[in-house]
């Protein structure tokens, strides 16, 4: 019995100095983000506003759906590089269904939300299946798709009243109910006020992380990406766990492309440029918030916020654009850093 | 003890932290011999070999090399004094994207006065001067990924040679060989005793044993418990050296089993191994015993839907059982605690209470989602029950102690009720007092279940056992029961003699072996 507590004695005595990193790396970033906060209110006139949150809600609303569908491959102890390609493909088909093919609104969600799935499913089954390397596989998915939704128009974007590849003008046009996915504003205390692309945020956030943390089927994915094989010994399907996770990430990616679409009232085949690093950047990000550690939805949601604030904030305090991109790597090595240097010291 | 030898180790220790792995070794190599090393798992030949090849250093002791002392800082510095070792896996000697020539002079390419530039015939030119050495015949333009694991070991091995060593250390050669491919390299060891290397061959394979050892020596816990040079060797002896005697064997009361539970008929689980049959009753323990690689994991893994067998029927409780994968093992009833908890049990990212709760999170949960309050329950109840020492549930698993970790694990597995509960070398890294406690937890629970355990070590079969069966070249060879063993039969079943030793030598030409 000696011989037990003995480990006990020893992991107390540095206790108290371990409390503050401890600490440190729980709170450390969302202390970060309070006093950003708190320093643009004060540094920026009209920061600290109703419309200004709510505009950096809308300018993450994307990014974050993207952010957390990846999350659930992160989980799994995967990684999906073909969420931004698949939203611009949504994108794209959602436009071609509605403007060439001249359907509904629903028949184009439907249609990308297929898509969305499908696409999962392949990434899935090449890793699963065909033992690619996940990074490989999503790249390769990733030009395949960029490739891909170019070739229904001949590598034009896509508008109302667009001339296709045969000489005719297309008839169909952006239904009113898609365009309101992406232009209709909620009434909350202000008319007018919340973007239909935040609540969807808000609504798969909080779904996303019920289903990680409180199902068995969340606590599955997590088993599985911490130890397959002991996942496997206890009986989980792991290659099934797997795909489903590149299915819940094709599916997301695909949500953000049908908003981005409506946003737009276009095809166009030069945007979601950035969504692929954006998205990537706050789920990563997201292993900072609260010393987790490990990919998880709530994190990822902070994550784009503190990119969105940060953004917003710097660009209200007019600074350049082309630096964004610096700014937002600079905090994604940071938080990075919080994650895996100190969290490991933490644990030891 | 050995009059002319060329390397010679006295009273080597080492230690890691508190823990002792070695304690005080004296060993002697002669030229032109070839001393077997035999050790169960952790006994510390590995750290003897890292030793001896430069990659730790000792605590204590001294070693000579040819009458100099000889305390490598470096793998390079014991390989350029003439200590070679050809490590265990065999990927790590060689290169697979270059070919043989360069793989047999990869050592030149680097270091002082090697040439800036790569010409390939001289590289080939040198290269089969390398080959012909050790007698190798070996087509050098060949990609070493296209060569059988038996060519890549001897590629390896000539490479090694290629320094002109005076001691050669072979870690497990054969622990990937099929028996035909192994005939090879012991045609190779005998070249090279012949040519007076001093080897220094590690192995727990009795096939490998009897066919190259001039001199046995075992090894348990960090000492040398038995030297064997005299004709004809007593392989007896020296398994039961290696293994350890229990005096007071049969310290527990074995019990009779009240029904069978699980059957199997014919049984078949590798290549050339011959069929069997088992039984396993409710509330008896059955041990599984037999050295390294004789197929017990495989055994495990059948019964549990890891592998399909590749002949025979299994029933479980009178019915048909043929599970394709653990999930249906488990749903039946059929629970396996897998071998190398790290690697197959611990989910790091997990507390102990989740690690308890993981494989019946269904009935834990109300549809799908989780109810935490029953899983804290289970898990304080397991704690209380295993008397797992720790703070609470939410601890982390890297706070415990191998045994708690290890204790946490069966307390996952002993959560709810099992119809066969099947354990791969619960004791491994686990201390004394923890492995008595899950012992005695076991046997106090064993009613109304079969419990089969799958053990290396004798001592610890004795200790738990009802019914002890013993394997040998992936087949059951003998059935004893616990208090009226004998115990010359035992390890004359273990060491592979007999019956089964005939059935191994009909069947050497097919026989492969699990990795």
């Amino acid at each position: 019995m000696t011989s037990q507590t003995r480990p006990e004695t020893t992991s107390a005595s540095p206790m108290d100095k371990n409390a503050i990193i401890d600490l440190a790396i729980r709170f450390g970033f969302l202390a970060l983000l309070v006093g950003m906060v708190l320093f643009f209110s004060f540094a920026s006139r009209g920061f600290a506003s109703p419309q200004s949150a709510v505009f950096i809600l809308q300018s993450v609303a994307i990014t974050g759906i993207l952010a957390l569908g990846v999350t659930a491959t992160l989980v799994v102890g995967g990684f999906d590089l073909s969420i931004g390609s698949v939203a611009t493909t949504a994108m794209m088909a959602a436009s071609y269904v509605m403007v060439v093919m001249e359907q509904s609104a629903l028949v184009a969600v439907i249609v990308c939300l297929v898509i969305g799935a499908v696409v999962g499913v392949i990434n899935g089954w090449l890793i699963v299946y065909m033992r690619v390397p996940d990074l490989l596989a999503t790249l390769g998915m990733m030009f395949l798709l960029i490739g891909l939704q170019r070739i229904p128009t001949e590598g034009r974007s896509i508008a109302t009243g667009m001339s296709l590849p045969d000489g005719t003008t297309a008839q169909g046009t952006f239904s009113e109910a898609f365009l309101a996915l992406g232009r209709h504003r909620f009434d909350l205390i202000i008319p007018n006020f919340i973007p239909v692309s935040v609540v969807v945020l808000i609504v798969l956030a909080v779904l996303i992380w019920f289903f990680l943390e409180y199902t068995r089927f969340g606590r599955m994915m997590y088993a599985v990406g911490s130890n397959a094989q002991a996942a496997r010994l206890a009986g989980a399907p792991v290659r099934a766990y797997k795909i489903w996770a590149y299915v819940i990430s094709g599916v997301f990616a695909s949500i953000g492309g049908i908003l981005l679409a409506a946003r737009l009232g276009r095809g166009d085949i030069a945007s979601g440029n950035n969504l692929l690093l954006d998205s990537v950047a706050a789920a990563l990000i997201g292993f900072a918030v609260l010393g987790a550690a490990k990919p998880n939805a709530f994190g990822t949601a902070m994550g784009a916020l503190f990119v969105g604030i940060l953004l917003q904030g710097l660009t209200m305090m007019n600074a350049p654009y082309y630096t964004q991109d610096f700014i937002k790597g600079f905090v994604l090595v940071i938080a990075l850093v919080f994650t895996f240097a100190l969290s490991q010291r933490g644990k030891q | 003890m050995v009059a002319n030898a060329v390397f010679t180790i006295n009273g080597l220790r080492k230690s890691f932290g508190p823990i002792e792995v070695l304690g005080g070794i004296d060993l002697a190599l002669a030229p032109g011999q070839v001393t077997v090393l035999m050790g169960a798992n952790g006994a510390g030949k590995s750290t003897l070999v890292k030793i001896m090849s430069g990659v730790y250093t000792r605590s204590s002791g001294t070693m000579e090399l040819a009458g100099r002392p000889f305390a490598p800082a470096t793998p390079a510095e014991a390989i350029r004094a003439g200590v070679v070792t050809v490590h265990q896996s065999i990927n790590d000697g060689v290169v697979a994207d270059l070919d043989v020539a360069t793989n047999l002079t990869l050592d030149r390419l680097s270091g002082t006065g090697s040439k800036l530039m790569f010409n390939p015939g001289r590289v080939r030119r040198e290269a089969r001067a390398v080959a012909e050495r050790v007698g190798l015949d070996i087509d050098m333009k060949k990609q070493v990924r296209e060569l059988s694991l038996a060519d890549r070991q001897m590629v390896s091995i000539a490479r090694a040679m290629a320094h002109e060593p005076q001691v050669l250390v072979l870690d497990e050669p054969t622990s990937s060989l099929s028996s035909a491919e192994a005939e090879r390299l012991f045609a190779l060891v005998d070249r090279l005793r012949d040519r007076g290397v001093a080897i220094l061959y590690i192995s727990h394979r009795m096939s490998d044993i009897r066919r190259v050892a001039d001199t046995i020596v075992s090894l348990r816990d960090g000492v040398i418990t038995g030297t064997f040079d005299t004709e004809p060797l007593d392989y007896e002896g020296a398994v039961n050296a290696m293994l350890g005697r229990r005096i007071d064997a049969g310290q527990i009361e074995a019990r009779a089993a009240t029904g069978a539970v699980l059957s199997a008929k014919g049984l078949r689980i590798a290549e050339g191994a011959e069929p069997f049959d088992l039984e396993l009753g409710a509330g008896e323990i059955v041990a599984v015993t037999g050295l390294v690689g004789v197929g017990k994991t495989a055994l495990a893994e059948t019964l549990f839907g890891l592998r399909t067998p590749l002949g025979g029927t299994m029933t479980l409780g009178g019915k048909p059982y043929a599970p394709r994968a653990p999930g249906k093992a488990i749903e039946q009833g059929v629970f396996l605690l897998a071998k190398d908890r790290a690697s197959s049990g611990i989910v790091h990212d997990f507390d102990i209470g989740r690690n308890i709760s993981l494989p019946f999170l269904r009935g834990l949960s109300a549809g799908t989602i989780m109810q935490r309050g029953a899983e804290q329950q289970r898990a304080r109840d397991q704690i209380a029950a295993l008397n797992i020492v720790c703070r609470g549930e939410r601890d982390e698993m890297s706070a415990l102690s191998g045994g708690n970790q290890q204790k946490v694990m069966v307390a996952r597995w002993m959560a709810e009720p099992a119809r066969v509960f099947i354990l791969d070398e619960p004791f491994q890294g686990v201390d004394i007092s923890a492995r008595r406690d899950m012992a005695a937890k076991l046997r106090a629970s064993a009613q109304g279940r079969a419990t089969l355990v799958f053990l290396t070590e004798l001592d610890e079969v004795f200790e738990i056992a009802d019914r002890i069966l013993v394997m040998s070249e992936h087949t059951i060879v003998g059935a004893h029961r616990n208090g009226e063993i004998d115990f010359d039969r035992l390890l004359s079943q273990i060491a592979g003699d007999g019956a089964a030793q005939a059935a191994a030598t009909t069947t050497t030409q097919e026989k492969t072996t699990a990795p």
